[in-house]
C-alpha cells in the first residue's frame, strides 16, 4: 500500500503537520488556562522540559526515516522528513527561546556565561546552531543549488546533533539518568542501523 | 507532665536569651496539658488514614517569620524533591499515600549522656510547637514560603546532653522500600538512607526547626512526614526528611547529595547568590506561586537566603567559595 503523491500532499502531510503541533498546542493551552487546564507550581520549568523533550524526540523522529524506509522497501515516507526535521528545529528552538526569554530573562551578560561556561548548556547550543544551516538549506531550491552530495552532507550532521541533545539531556539531570539513557538508548539504535547498512554494502559490493 | 524547672547550675553554660521568662513558661505549660487532653499530641495521628493529616495546635512566632506571603498548601505539598518517593516533582505527592508514619521511633546515639531510642511523642514532650514562616531555597535555583509548625532543634538536643566530644549532628531518614517506592532497587537515584548533618553550632542556632507540621497541620507524607529538618538559610536538601536518627558526632558526617556529586553538593550548603552551582548560576530564583505566572520574573537570591543578619557569625572568617 503505497500512498500517492496526491495522498501525501493533501492528506498525509496535513494530518502530520496537525500531529506535529499538538505538543505545542497543548502547553498553550495549559498556559491559558482553558478548559481547566493548567501547569503545576512552576510553570517555567515545566514548559522548558517538555519543548525541549519534543525537540529531541523529534529529531529521534527524522532519524526513524531512513530505518522506515528499509524496512518498507519503499521511499516515499521521505516525503515526510522535512516537515519532522523543520518542527524538531522549531521546537527546539522555542526551547531555546524559553530558555532566554523566561529563564534567563534575557539578561545576556548572564547567558553567555552559561553558554561558556557550562558544559551541559555549551552542547545544547551547539546542537542548536548546528540545527540551522539545516533549516535553511530544507527547500528544493537549496537542494537544487548545493547538489545532492554535498546537501546530503550537511544533512548527514544530524547525527552529530542528536548525540549533542541527548547529552546535553544527559549532562543536565542531577541524579536520575534513567531517561536520558533511554533516549541515548534509541539513538545508538537508529544510528547503529546506519552502521550495519553501510556495513552490509560493503560486504555486497566486496563479494560482487 | 515532665517540665524542667531550670536549676542554679544550668546557668553556666546557658545565655540569659535562652532562659524561658516565667510568664511563658507556665502559660506553656497550660497550653500542652489542654493539648495532651485534647489528644492532640499523644494520637494526633490515625494509623489508619496514613494519607492524612491532623490538626496541631500551634503558637505563632512572628520573631523567627517573614512577612511575605505563605505559598499555597498546593504548591508546599504538590511540588516536592523526595527522592525516596521518586524523582519528578509530582511522585511524592503520588506515591506517599501508603507512607505510615505511626508510630515513629528516633534513635537518639553517639557522642551524648543520654542515648537510646525514643518515641516520637515522647521527643516533643514539654515542647511548645511554634509556626514559623520561613523562607526555602532550592539548590535548583527555586524557592517558596513556607508556614512551618515544629519545635527548635536546639531544645530537643539540649535534652541529650551531648558531650564535648560531640562537634556535629548527623541525621538518617528512614528506609522502607516497602511504602518508598523510589527506595527500590530498580530504581537508582541516590544512595539510601538519606543521610545529612550539621554543625553543632548550626544544630544548636534558634532558627533550626524540627518541623513537624506545615499550615498547622501534622506533616503531610511527602513533606517528611512525621517529623524533618528545616534550616531555612541552607539549600532546601539540607532538611532531611522522615528522620529515624540523630547521632552526635566528632567528625563532620557524610551527607547524601555531597556523596553523590561531591563538586556540586558541599557539606555547608549555604545559600550564596555569589556561589554558583557548577552547572547554573544561583545568583537568582523562581519564587513558586509569584504574580505574572509564566511571564513571573525571576527575583535575586539573598545571602544566606536573607537570614544573613542572624546566621553570618557562624561562618565568619571562612572561605564560602571553598566550604560550599
Amino acid at each position: 500500500m503505497v500512498p500517492n503523491q496526491k495522498t501525501i500532499k493533501f492528506v498525509l502531510k496535513p494530518l502530520l503537520f496537525i500531529a506535529c503541533l499538538i505538543p505545542f498546542a497543548l502547553l498553550a493551552l495549559k498556559a491559558f488556562g482553558v478548559a481547566g487546564a493548567g501547569f503545576g507550581p512552576n510553570p517555567v520549568e515545566e514548559v522548558l522540559h517538555e519543548l525541549g523533550l519534543w525537540g529531541l524526540r523529534f529529531l529521534l523522529i527524522t532519524l526513524l526515516i531512513t530505518p522506515l524506509k528499509d524496512i518498507l522497501h519503499k521511499p516515499w515516507p521521505i516525503a515526510l522528513r522535512r516537515m519532522l526535521g523543520l518542527f524538531a528545529f522549531f521546537y527546539v528552538t522555542m526551547h531555546f527561546v524559553t530558555w532566554l526569554w523566561l529563564d534567563r530573562e534575557l539578561y545576556w551578560p548572564g547567558i553567555l556565561e552559561d553558554i561558556g561556561k557550562r558544559p551541559f548548556i555549551t552542547l545544547g547550543f551547539a546542537a542548536f546552531v548546528l540545527l540551522i544551516p539545516m533549516a535553511m538549506t530544507s527547500t528544493n531550491g537549496w537542494i537544487r543549488r548545493m547538489g545532492a552530495q554535498r546537501w546530503r552532507a550537511l544533512h548527514k550532521s544530524i547525527y552529530v546533533i542528536v548525540l549533542l541533545g541527548v547529552w546535553h539531556f544527559y549532562w543536565l539531570v542531577k541524579s536520575d539518568v534513567r531517561e536520558p539513557l533511554v533516549y541515548l538508548g534509541i539513538a545508538l539504535v537508529l544510528l547503529g542501523w546506519r552502521v550495519w547498512k553501510a556495513l552490509q554494502k560493503r560486504r555486497a559490493t566486496k563479494s560482487a | 507532665m515532665f517540665i524542667r524547672r531550670p536549676q542554679p547550675h544550668d546557668c553556666a553554660d546557658i545565655l540569659p536569651s535562652e532562659i524561658t521568662p516565667q510568664s511563658a513558661y507556665l502559660s506553656r505549660r497550660e497550653m500542652l496539658t489542654g493539648a495532651v487532653a485534647a489528644g492532640l499530641i499523644a494520637n494526633a495521628w490515625p494509623a489508619s488514614s496514613v494519607a492524612a493529616t491532623t490538626k496541631l495546635t500551634v503558637v505563632k512566632n512572628a520573631k523567627y517569620s517573614v512577612t511575605d506571603k505563605p505559598n499555597t498548601f498546593n504548591d508546599i505539598t504538590t511540588y516536592n524533591n523526595f527522592y525516596e518517593f521518586g524523582t519528578d516533582k509530582q511522585s511524592p505527592a503520588e506515591n506517599s499515600g501508603k507512607f505510615n508514619p505511626q508510630p515513629w521511633k528516633v534513635k537518639i546515639s553517639g557522642e551524648a549522656e543520654v542515648t537510646g531510642e525514643f518515641s516520637f511523642e515522647d521527643l516533643l514532650k514539654g515542647l511548645t510547637i511554634e509556626e514559623r514562616v520561613y523562607r526555602m531555597r532550592c539548590v535548583e535555583a527555586w524557592s517558596m514560603i513556607i508556614p512551618w509548625d515544629g519545635v527548635q532543634l536546639a531544645d530537643v538536643i539540649k535534652r541529650f546532653k551531648p558531650t564535648s566530644k560531640a562537634k556535629y549532628v548527623a541525621f538518617k531518614t528512614i528506609v522502607r522500600p516497602t511504602e518508598m517506592p523510589g527506595q527500590q532497587p530498580q530504581f537508582a537515584s541516590l544512595g539510601w538512607p538519606y543521610i545529612e548533618g550539621l554543625r553543632m553550632d548550626e544544630a544548636m542556632h534558634p532558627l533550626t526547626l524540627l518541623a513537624v507540621g506545615l499550615y498547622g497541620q501534622t506533616l503531610p507524607n511527602q513533606n517528611g512526614a512525621p517529623l524533618r529538618l528545616v534550616t531555612p538559610w541552607k539549600y532546601g536538601f539540607k532538611g532531611i526528611k522522615s528522620i529515624v536518627e540523630i547521632r552526635f558526632t566528632e567528625k563532620e558526617p557524610p551527607t547524601s547529595w555531597n556523596m553523590a556529586a561531591r563538586q556540586e553538593y558541599g557539606f555547608y550548603a549555604n545559600v550564596n547568590p555569589r556561589v554558583d552551582h557548577p552547572r547554573w548560576s544561583q545568583a537568582r530564583e523562581r519564587r513558586i506561586g509569584a504574580e505574572g505566572g509564566l511571564f513571573g520574573s525571576k527575583q535575586q537570591t539573598l545571602m544566606f537566603n536573607g537570614y544573613s543578619d542572624q546566621v553570618a557569625s557562624l561562618y565568619a572568617g571562612m572561605d564560602l567559595n571553598k566550604f560550599y
